[in-house]
């Protein structure tokens, strides 16, 4: 999939509007033996790999499934801690997923305002005059493009790095919001879109 | 095709080095601000792309371009972190920034013993060699392009 995922922030900065398409995150399911040699901590509700690495586990990966069931935040699908469960010898072996963890909805939220600031600084700190904010992002696993509209209303798409074309895809973007979100009557200006 | 300014941070934020070379609009407020602002953009867009990235990274923010300029970023494990604004026609100088770390930051900076860490850069050496190294720069154009 090229496009990983579209954002839309309104002016005062709150996600309008979210999409994932679905991304091939990197997973890793594998059987451990009584001590696990990988250190696991609780951060924001989830387990997270905090020290080792080996066959495509990294540190920051989330423990995802334990012995093929879901876990649900911190705590097993049978309702155990997953810290103590893997703690107790009693349980192994056992066959634990871990891979990079999805994005929550109040975490996508406060990436969506950490961009529209990180958006203004970008022009402030410019060099050149009447600069605009920061439109495309580099990294070496995506790139990120942006189109502020002359309301303020910013249109964020994650793609491939070797993604051509998000500049008109920004623009239909536009157009089809101001078609179906605008032109509706119920809609309220600056609300999430349903 | 032209650089604008370049500067140097180390990992607690102190900010070892600045220079421009053209750059048509200060930022409007002092220059300790402004460092103070631009490491902390960067530390976000670090942890922001960190989180947003559907894959594994390996080199993690690369550069970030806006209508009129382009900022590129390279860190290194120790946390140097090296930064500069050109214009857009500039592709990627991951290597060049480099370059800036190792032939002259450590070869200049780390090595002598009279230079003490952690501070802001007073050699003379240091900031001589990185100028003509940036002037001689296949995109560095003198005139203001």
């Amino acid at each position: 999939m090229a496009i990983f995922s579209v954002y839309v922030v309104n002016k005062a900065g709150g996600l309008i509007y979210h999409l994932d398409s679905y991304a091939p995150r990197a997973e890793a399911e594998k059987t451990f033996s009584y001590p696990l040699d990988l250190l696991l901590k609780l951060h924001d509700e989830r387990v997270l790999v905090a020290f080792g690495q080996r066959d495509g586990i990294r540190v920051g990966h989330a423990v995802l499934a334990i012995n093929g069931k879901d876990v649900n935040g911190k705590y097993t699908a049978d309702g155990k801690e997953v810290l103590e469960y893997l703690g107790n010898p009693a349980n192994y072996p056992v066959s634990v997923r871990f891979g990079r963890p999805r994005l929550t909805s109040n975490e996508k939220l406060m990436l969506a305002s950490m961009f529209h600031s990180l958006f203004a600084i970008g022009s402030q700190l410019s060099p050149e005059q009447g600069s605009s904010g920061i439109e495309m992002l580099e990294t070496d696993t995506f790139k990120l493009h942006c189109f502020q509209t002359l309301t303020g209303i910013k249109f964020v798409v994650l793609a491939d790095p070797r993604q051509a074309g998000i500049d008109s895809l920004l623009r239909k973007i536009y157009e089809i919001y101001s078609d179906f979100a605008l032109k509706n009557p119920f809609y309220s200006l600056e609300m999430p879109i349903r | 095709m032209t650089v604008h300014n370049l500067y140097l941070f180390d990992r607690n934020g102190v900010c070892l080095h600045y220079s421009e070379w053209h750059r048509k609009k200060q930022a409007g407020i002092s220059k300790e601000e402004e460092f103070k602002l631009m490491y902390g953009m960067l530390f976000s867009i670090r942890s922001f792309v960190s989180k947003m990235s559907p894959l594994d990274m390996k080199d993690g923010f690369l550069a970030f371009q806006t209508s009129r300029y382009k900022l590129h970023y390279y860190e290194t494990p120790t946390g140097i972190k090296v930064v500069m604004n050109t214009d857009l026609g500039v592709g990627p100088i991951r290597d060049v920034l480099h370059h800036i770390y190792s032939a002259l930051y450590v070869e200049l900076v780390v090595k002598n013993p009279l230079c003490p860490l952690g501070q802001t850069v007073q050699s003379e050496l240091f900031r001589s060699r990185l100028d003509s190294y940036i002037r001689s720069l296949p995109f560095f154009s003198a005139r203001a392009g």
